[in-house]
């Protein structure tokens, strides 16, 4: 592979010195030339300007046919994802219609009106009218997306806890996340990195003494229970980390010596996303991309991948350092009953601590 | 107003010509043509630096811990047996984004043509105060050399990304990178800033009484509004980066706990107790979005001067392009909050801060739809500036719109720090303002160096560039919504994201081209300087006030008294004169009616 670059680079520098210097011999044989446009120039560069409005046509319409069945779009997985990915939807169909028809205009006039000798522009330096209709069209267009993006902002970030409310703290450090739930009180004990000791097992700095944190439980896997609204308190121990769930799109910066939040209502169960058409294509999609690679893995003695199965993932989405982009946890969203049964099998944060 | 009384005795002080020795005339010089040449070479020189690590950057991406022989010889301990370092990537990160936007867009970009252009345009003979023009320079130089040696630093150089948030640009126990490296960065910026100001607080100062007689404000040409507005947005944001600067630099060095507190890392609480990173991210957002537009504006202004000129039209609507260019100075310093919908600040800021963002698409609509109005019915000579222009209208118009949905706090949410923010920013201000610096070197260079550039080449330039940028970041607005994060190293510990890994070699390609494409655009530019074909004293037929003054480059800029000004910049085509462009010392005839623009 390396070779392979190396000799694409050479390529195309020496493409671009042969380039130049047949340029320069071009430029030479005819000493009448200037080096300002002539119409012939112009005629050359006009109908690239169209070729160019067809490039990006063509890019808009591979780009959306090869890589916009966006899963991302079409299977949320939280009560308020459809509300996102609606107002997504509008933005990007006022995007396209804006961007087809004035990129169209842009470039046809550069073909259109290029230069000719002896030929005078029109002299047209202004008109109210027109300033005032596309000063008035933008304005109602935005004002329509700026209301409807506040009502869904607001909608999403007033979380309310209410009584079934399930209480998760998200803590992050450089490279992992663990999850604290609040046991059977739903109520986090007090914490603080100044009461992390390493030595008793306190990893998150519990306050041992705070009756809320003995039926505390420290989790490194995220299981929620479907359709029962959550909400996240994040902190962290050490530098900006961003708890990032795209298939909930939920998304929330974790502060040092600050708790953040950001609630969400998960709606569909891992074991169901898991069989959505969307995703059993999306999945064998990348198993064969694996599959192939696992091949010239293979071939150079290396083990092969292993198959891949599809997963919610929190992911860090704020630089940390290093391993930024290895820091992850999985997400099981799962009925009532099998999150109890999870529940109930791990250990409580009293009976954690080692004496 | 712009009769200012001194103007005779400047005048005399210019009739002596004082013997210049090399190093005042090449090194130490205080004429602003100069001075805006050493900044373009600067930059220049800087943004082959930038773009070598992006395309360090794209070879890891597309092709991951895959031994090359580039890293090798370029990374050298970095990158063990030819395979990157994931610090060295963190680095090349921060350090590709801190070169190309303060390094090339910010001083290569607004010092090389506010410095040529704004003496030249208004009709003065220099700007306001040569030396401290002079001292300017010499501190972004200075600056530059810290930014460059701060590379070499044992411990790696500056890895926190270019926003560099705290904690992690605070700690060494957080990053290798965040010791002596960012030290460096610190003070680097913190001289990037001095020389910023000095800068910015000249060019208004000229502006505003250095206009020659019939210079009016409403005279002046777009390229002057646009660098006169810059300035005044750089004077009221860049200080407080210096402040977000010095408070992290007492934060690492002094114990204080500005932005620190209840930190735990590697074993050991720290000290610092009541301090907060989102203070930082206000700070830092003060500047650093209005910085788009520092970056920006220019380029715009450049365009604007370009495309009315090889349109042979007046600029459409230049009272509306004016007010457009307040009205997004005056917003862009209301706005930062929307690079924080997600940073824990209170979401009611974020609708405020929604709000605000979302209105500049007004004034930028107004722009983009009088550029193309400008080229209705022209008679468009499309040199290379002027396929740049357009490409700078293009881009700008593709990057700008994907804002209306990173503005949107609730869209946001998910694609915040993921490839489609890459994409959006790297068109809407990375490309745009490349494109207006190119469009500029293209059509001031006969006024920078005397000479012409090769338009084949720059044909040649042109088209591959444009090509390669669409292909660079046109998918990776996909990439983004599909929620690939950015700043990864590599995606390969996610199965999740293989099935984009395809999209990510194409766009490595598009990169590599590109990216091979500018040594077209270097070539030219050095040989062009030494051997280029003489240019004549107004090649482009142009109006403005710089293509008045003789080719060879004269202390005072013109060899006897400032001309007067008679008629705004922009009379190209008009009826009643037989030229298809009238300069603006030429007086109107009997009769003429001056437009009222």
């Amino acid at each position: 592979m390396t070779a392979f670059l190396t000799i694409i680079v050479l390529l195309f520098i020496a493409i671009a010195i042969w380039q130049i210097v047949k340029m320069l011999d071009l430029a030479q044989a005819n000493i009448k030339s200037s080096q300002v446009a002539t119409d012939k120039d112009n005629r050359v560069n006009g109908y690239l300007m169209l070729a160019f409005l067809v490039f990006i046509y063509v890019i808009t319409i591979v780009s959306f046919i090869k890589w916009g069945d966006l899963p991302l779009l079409s299977n949320s997985a939280s009560e308020h994802g459809p509300q996102i990915d609606n107002l997504m939807i509008w933005s990007m169909v006022i995007i396209f219609i804006v961007q087809t028809v004035t990129q169209f205009l842009l470039h046809y006039f550069a073909f259109k009106y290029k230069g000719e000798k002896g030929r005078k522009a029109l002299f047209f330096a202004d008109n109210n009218t027109l300033e005032a209709i596309w000063t008035i069209i933008p304005v109602i267009t935005l004002a329509g997306l700026i209301i409807y993006g506040l009502f869904t902002w607001n909608d999403i970030m007033n979380v309310t806890e209410e009584d079934d409310t399930l209480v998760v703290e998200l803590y992050a450090q450089q490279f992992n996340w663990k999850a604290r739930y609040a046991g059977a009180d739903n109520t986090l004990g007090k914490a603080n990195v100044r009461l992390i000791d390493i030595d008793r097992a306190n990893i998150l700095g519990v306050d041992e003494s705070d009756p809320n944190a003995q039926d505390d439980v420290i989790t490194s896997e995220l299981h929620l229970p479907v359709n029962r609204p959550v909400i996240f308190k994040m902190r962290s121990q050490d530098v900006l980390h961003s708890a990032y769930m795209p298939h909930f799109r939920a998304q929330m910066n974790c502060v040092p010596g600050m708790i953040t939040q950001f609630g969400f209502t998960p709606t569909v169960t891992t074991s169901e996303m898991r069989q959505n058409p969307d995703i059993v294509q999306k999945v064998e999609n990348i198993n064969s991309i694996r599959t192939e690679n696992s091949k010239d893995l293979v071939a150079k003695g290396e083990e092969a991948l292993d198959p891949y199965e599809f997963d919610y993932l929190l992911l860090c989405n704020k630089i940390c350092g290093k391993s930024h982009y290895n820091m992850q946890m999985k997400i099981i969203v799962e009925t009532q009953e099998e999150y109890d049964a999870w529940i109930n099998e791990q250990t409580l944060f009293a009976s954690s601590l080692i004496k | 107003m712009s009769e200012h009384l001194d103007t005779h005795a400047h005048e005399e002080d210019h009739g002596h010509h004082h013997k210049e020795t090399f190093v005042t005339k090449y090194i130490f010089s205080q004429d602003h043509k100069m001075i805006a040449k050493q900044y373009l070479i600067t930059g220049t020189i800087m943004g082959i630096i930038g773009v070598v690590m992006s395309l360090m950057m794209r070879l890891q991406i597309a092709w991951p811990e895959e031994p090359n022989v580039i890293f090798e010889a370029l990374l050298g301990k970095w990158a063990p047996d030819g395979v990157m370092d994931a610090d060295i990537y963190l680095a090349l990160v921060t350090i590709h984004g801190t070169i190309m936007v303060f390094f090339v867009l910010t001083a290569g970009l607004s010092g090389t043509f506010s410095n040529l252009l704004i003496p030249l345009q208004i009709g003065a003979r220099d700007m306001a105060s040569g030396f401290l023009n002079m001292i300017s320079y010499w501190l972004f130089f200075v600056s530059s050399v810290v930014m460059v040696i701060s590379l070499f630093v044992e411990a790696g150089p500056a890895a926190a990304g270019w926003t560099i948030y705290p904690p992690l640009s605070a700690l060494p126990l957080a990053q290798g990178g965040s010791g002596a490296g960012m030290t460096l960065w610190l003070v680097s910026m913190a001289i990037f800033i001095a020389s910023s100001l000095l800068g910015s607080l000249n060019y208004i100062v000229t502006v505003i009484n250095l206009r020659t007689k019939g210079m009016s404000m409403t005279r002046l040409p777009l390229t002057i509004w646009a660098f006169f507005v810059t300035a005044i947005i750089g004077v009221i944001s860049f200080p407080v980066l210096l402040s977000a600067a010095l408070l992290l630099i007492m934060d690492r060095s002094f114990g204080t706990s500005f932005f620190l507190s209840d930190i735990f890392i590697q074993g050991e609480v720290l000290h610092y107790q009541g301090g907060s990173p989102v203070l930082f991210e206000h700070l830092f957002w003060f500047l650093g979005h209005p910085e788009v537009y520092i970056v920006l504006l220019p380029a715009l202004g450049i365009t604007s001067e370009i495309i009315a000129t090889n349109s042979r039209k007046p600029i459409f609507g230049y009272r509306a392009m004016v007010a457009s260019i307040l009205a997004i100075a005056f917003l862009s310093t209301i706005v930062w909050g929307h690079h924080m919908f997600v940073s824990g600040m209170n979401p009611f800021l974020g609708s405020v801060f929604t709000f605000t963002t979302l209105l500049i698409a007004i004034p930028s609509a107004v722009k983009a739809f009088n550029y193309i109005t400008t080229l209705w019915k022209g008679n468009l000579q499309l040199n290379p500036a002027m396929l740049f222009s357009i490409g700078l209208v293009s881009t700008f118009i593709t990057g700008g719109l994907t804002g209306i949905i990173l503005g949107d706090s609730a869209l946001d949410i998910n694609v915040h720090d993921t490839y489609f923010v890459v994409a959006h920013f790297h068109l809407v201000m990375g490309i745009s303002a490349l494109y207006g610096m190119f469009a500029g070197i293209y059509h001031w260079f006969p006024k920078l160096f005397g000479r012409m550039l090769n338009k084949n080449l720059g044909y040649i330039h042109f088209w591959v560039t444009a090509i390669s940028a669409y292909g660079v970041f046109f998918p990776m607005h996909f990439i983004g919504m599909a929620g690939l994060p950015r700043r990864y190293y590599t995606n390969s510990a996610f199965p999740l994201f293989d099935d984009l890994a395809n999209v990510n070699v194409v766009i490595s390609i598009f990169a590599i081209v590109g990216g091979a494409f500018q040594l077209v655009f270097i070539w030219n530019f050095f040989y062009s300087i030494f051997y280029g074909e003489k240019a004549t004293q107004n090649p482009w037929k142009s109006n403005t006030l710089e293509w008045t003054t003789p080719v060879e480059h004269i202390h005072g800029n013109w060899p006897g008294a400032i001309p007067s000004v008679h008629r705004w910049a922009y009379d190209y085509s008009k009826p009643g004169h037989d030229d298809d462009f009238v300069s603006q010392i030429i007086p109107l005839k009997e009769g003429e009616e001056e437009l009222q623009h």
